[in-house]
C-alpha cells in the first residue's frame, strides 16, 4: 500500500512545497535583506525590516486592523447567532434557509462589494434617497471610513459565523432547554444559561472563521476604505506594487502570518489540528 | 420575534445583491429609475476587453479545477490511508494565510525564479498560482467525504482479488464521486472569482474578469459593471443549482 499512497500523495505535496511553501522560504530571507538602490534588495542581513514593523505609523495600522477585526468579529455573531438559532429551530425549511446564508458565499466576492460602492457613494442610491425623502440635503459620506470597512467585512464574512453556530445548535439536545423550562426558567433565562454555554465550541470557531480572513483582508479596506481606512493588507501590497520596499512589504506580511497563527492558538489552543 | 431578526439578517445579506440587479436595467446610467433597458448588457457584449478577459479567467478557472481536483483527490486519499502531520499541516497553513501574503509570497518567488530562467507572467503562472491555493479546499471537502466511507468496501474488494488501484479506481472512487464533484465547483469558483493573487501574478495577456471589474470599481460607478456582476452572479448560481440537481439524481 505505502507505494500506492506515496504516489498519490506527491503531485500535491510537489505543488504545494515548490508554489506555496518554498516562496513563503523567499519571503522570509527577503525580509532580512536590505533594500538597495533601484528594486533591488540583497545583504547585508538585518533584522531593521521587523524593528519597522513596529514603529508609531505602522503600529497604528497594526492596531486598527485587530480593532476593526474585533468589531467585525463581534458584529458577526451579534447577526448570526439569533439567525443560526432560528434555522435550527425551523424544520424542514432548514435546507432552504441554510442554502440562503450559504448562497453569496458562492457569489463573487468582488461583485458583493460593488454593491456596496453603488449604494453607498455620495451619488448612490442610498444619498439619493435620502435626498428625494429631504431628509438630508447634501449627501452622508457613508464610504471611505471605518465603518464602511466593517460593513463590508461583516456581510462578506458573516456566512463563516454562520454555518459552525448552526452546526452546533443542531447538535443540541432538545430536551436540555425543555428541562430548563421545566425546571422554572424563562426562554431568556434558558438561552443565556444553556444554550450559550453549550455554543461554545461553534462561537469559537465562527469568531476564528471571520477573524482570521478580516485580519488579512486586503479588497474591502481597498475598496470601502479607500485609502483612507487601511489595513495591514493594503500597507503589504503597497510595499509590493508602489512603495517598492520589498523587503519591509516581506517582514510584514510575516508579522501578519504570525498574528493569525496566534488568533488560532489562542481560540482554539491544541484543538486547532481538528480543523483539518 | 426571531424570525423578524432573521429576516432582516437576510434582507440585509441578498438585498443589495438585488438592488445592483434591478439597477443593471436601468435606462439611466444615474442612481434613479428612468425606465427599463438592456442597454448595458449590449455594452457589455460589445466590449471586446470584458470578453478576453472572461475568456482567461473561464481558461483559467478550468485549468485550475482539473489539476487541483486530480490532485487534491490523490492526495486526500493518501492522507486517509494514513495521516501525515506534515502535509495535512502544510495544507492547513495553505489554507490560513491570507490571500495577499500567497500572492506576493508567489510574485517574490516568480522574480526570483525570472533570474535563473527565462520565463515571463503570464496565463501559465496565474494557473499554477491557482491549482496552488485550491489543492487545500481540493483535500478539505474530499477527506470529509472519505471519512463517511466504509474502508471495509475496499477491504473486501482487494480480497476479490483487485489490486489496490483498482480498489481505488472502482470501488473508492465511485463513492466518493459526489464528494469530488462538489470540490470540483468549489476549486472552480475560488479560482473565477479570485482578484488578490491574480491582479499579483498575471502578466499583460493574462488579465481576468476580477480584474477588469476592480479597474472598473475603482474608477467609479458604470452600470455596465453591474450588468457584468448580475450575469456572473446568475451565471454561477446557475452552476450551483445544476450540481446540486446532479446530486440529487
Amino acid at each position: 500500500m505505502n507505494r500506492l499512497r506515496t504516489w498519490f500523495l506527491a503531485p500535491a505535496a510537489t505543488v504545494t512545497v515548490v508554489l506555496f511553501l518554498i516562496p513563503l522560504t523567499v519571503i522570509l530571507g527577503y525580509s532580512a535583506m536590505t533594500r538597495g538602490a533601484y528594486f533591488g534588495l540583497g545583504p547585508p542581513w538585518t533584522l531593521a525590516n521587523y524593528a519597522r514593523v513596529f514603529d508609531p505609523l505602522y503600529g497604528a495600522v497594526l492596531w486598527r486592523s485587530f480593532v476593526l477585526s474585533a468589531v467585525s468579529t463581534a458584529l458577526c455573531l451579534t447577526l448570526g447567532l439569533p439567525l443560526a438559532l432560528f434555522i435550527s429551530r425551523s424544520g424542514k425549511r432548514r435546507n432552504l434557509y441554510l442554502n440562503l446564508v450559504m448562497l453569496p458565499f458562492w457569489t463573487s466576492f468582488l461583485v458583493r462589494i460593488y454593491a456596496w460602492i453603488f449604494l453607498l457613494r455620495d451619488t448612490g442610491l442610498v444619498n439619493a434617497f435620502l435626498q428625494k425623502l429631504g431628509v438630508i440635503h447634501d449627501p452622508l459620506p457613508m464610504l471611505y471610513n471605518d465603518g464602511a470597512v466593517i460593513l463590508g467585512l461583516v456581510y462578506g464574512y458573516l456566512p463563516f459565523m454562520v454555518l459552525p453556530l448552526y452546526a452546533t445548535l443542531e447538535r443540541l439536545d432538545p430536551f436540555l432547554i425543555e428541562a430548563a423550562a421545566d425546571l422554572g426558567a424563562r426562554p431568556a433565562t434558558a438561552f443565556w444559561k444553556v444554550t450559550l454555554p453549550l455554543c461554545a465550541p461553534g462561537i469559537r470557531a465562527g469568531a476564528v472563521l471571520v477573524f482570521i480572513p478580516c485580519l488579512g483582508a486586503f479588497l474591502v479596506p481597498d475598496l470601502l476604505g479607500g485609502g483612507k481606512s487601511i489595513m495591514i493588507g493594503n500597507v503589504v501590497q503597497n510595499q509590493f506594487t508602489t512603495a517598492r520596499d520589498w523587503p519591509f512589504g516581506a517582514a510584514l506580511s510575516l508579522v501578519l502570518m504570525a498574528l493569525v497563527m496566534l488568533a488560532l492558538l489562542a481560540a482554539l489552543g491544541r484543538r486547532s489540528e481538528d480543523l483539518l | 420575534m426571531l424570525a423578524v431578526y432573521a429576516a432582516a439578517v437576510y434582507a440585509f445579506l441578498h438585498v443589495p445583491m438585488l438592488v445592483l440587479a434591478v439597477f443593471s436595467f436601468n435606462a439611466s446610467r444615474y442612481s434613479v429609475w428612468t425606465g427599463f433597458s438592456l442597454e448595458w448588457y449590449r455594452a457589455t457584449f460589445r466590449d471586446g476587453e470584458l470578453g478576453q478577459a472572461a475568456w482567461n479567467s473561464l481558461v483559467i478557472a478550468l485549468a485550475s479545477m482539473l489539476f487541483s481536483t486530480a490532485l487534491g483527490t490523490g492526495c486526500a486519499y493518501g492522507l486517509w490511508k494514513r495521516g501525515s502531520r506534515w502535509i495535512s499541516g502544510s495544507m492547513y497553513l495553505s489554507l490560513i494565510t491570507p490571500e495577499i501574503v500567497t500572492g506576493i509570497s508567489l510574485l517574490a518567488f516568480y522574480q526570483w525564479l525570472f533570474r535563473y530562467a527565462n520565463f515571463h507572467l503570464g496565463m501559465h503562472t496565474v494557473i499554477l498560482a491557482h491549482i496552488a491555493f485550491s489543492i487545500a479546499y481540493v483535500v478539505v471537502v474530499v477527506l470529509a467525504r472519505l471519512r463517511t466511507f466504509d474502508p471495509a468496501l475496499e477491504e473486501a474488494a482487494l480480497d476479490l482479488g483487485a489490486t489496490e488501484l483498482e480498489a481505488f479506481w472502482r470501488v473508492t472512487l465511485p463513492a466518493i464521486l459526489p464528494g469530488v464533484a462538489a470540490a470540483a465547483l468549489l476549486a472552480f469558483t475560488v479560482s473565477i472569482d479570485d482578484y488578490v493573487i491574480t491582479s499579483l501574478v498575471a502578466g499583460v495577456d493574462s488579465e481576468t474578469l476580477p480584474m477588469v471589474i476592480y479597474a472598473m470599481a475603482r474608477r467609479g460607478v458604470s452600470p455596465v459593471v453591474n450588468a457584468i456582476s448580475t450575469l456572473i452572479v446568475v451565471g454561477l448560481g446557475g452552476l450551483i443549482l445544476a450540481s446540486e440537481r446532479l446530486r440529487e439524481a
